[in-house]
């Protein structure tokens, strides 16, 4: 469809979700915000392709996702860029203890495969339906699911196995049944 | 059963405060709003052509021989 003024605005109103699911992606504000350029540049090049009437949030993802993923291949991620990157693009510094734990939660993130992290932030964070997420990713709606339970539980094991022993003598349970339960 | 199922309720709460963290982390970004340089980005975009040469001269400052 032709890019009129309120598709023009359309687009805008995706922007903030677009940079933190950018920045969700790749740990890096500045690479986010370049990623989203570019996720703007092409679209507004292909909005002819877009079907009026269709999820537009979901067009802007699928573009940005596809993006990160060509470009990550070509230069991996900067990790050690990462760290402090992401605390810049925080606006209010938030409390030491929150600022631990959230540092905590984000190497997490990293942490996850690349399939499974970019499934739950869809799913988790930018809330798209099961059936979005799988057509942002071009898999199938029980991929999706099964990606999105598994990072869960990798992200429970990586932040919460000490603080589990909290909330009870269950631990040998627990790792018996997850033993044998696989 | 019992543990499988005293297991469900710890993981209950363990997915709660995930969802948790990762809405903070991901809200924390879109609270920011549209930063200048995209809004103005968006504007200055006649259509489908300048987004495409854009794209092509891969820096969206250089208009196509400066200024």
């Amino acid at each position: 469809m032709p890019l009129t003024n309120e598709l023009r605005d359309d687009i805008l109103a995706s922007v903030p979700s677009l940079r933190a699911f950018a920045i969700s992606l790749s740990g890096n504000g500045d690479r986010a915000d370049d990623l989203v350029q570019e996720t703007l540049l092409r679209a507004i090049a292909n909005i002819d392709s877009f079907q009026p009437g269709s999820n537009l949030p979901a067009w802007l993802f699928t573009i940005l996702r596809n993006l990160f993923r060509s470009d990550y291949r070509k230069r991996r991620r900067e990790v050690e860029d990462a760290e402090g990157n992401y605390a810049k693009t925080l606006k209010s510094q938030p409390s030491q203890t929150a600022h631990l734990e959230f540092e905590e939660f984000r190497a997490a993130l990293e942490k996850l495969p690349q399939d499974q992290r970019e499934a739950l932030i869809l799913v988790g964070a930018s809330g798209f339906s099961y059936e979005d997420a799988a057509a942002i990713c071009g898999c199938a709606v029980g991929t999706i699911k099964s990606r999105v339970n598994r990072a869960r539980s990798k992200l429970s094991a990586l932040l919460y196995v000490d603080s589990a022993e909290d909330f009870g003598p269950d631990n040998t349970v627990r790792a018996v049944i997850g033993g044998n339960g696989g | 059963m019992k543990e499988v199922k005293k297991q469900g309720g710890l993981n209950a709460e363990i997915q709660s405060r995930i969802g948790h963290q990762l809405r903070a982390m991901y809200d924390d970004v879109v609270r920011q709003g549209v930063p200048d340089r995209f809004a103005e980005l968006i504007r200055k975009l006649d259509g489908p052509e300048a987004a495409a040469a854009a794209v092509a001269g891969g820096d969206t400052d250089k208009n196509n021989g400066g200024d």
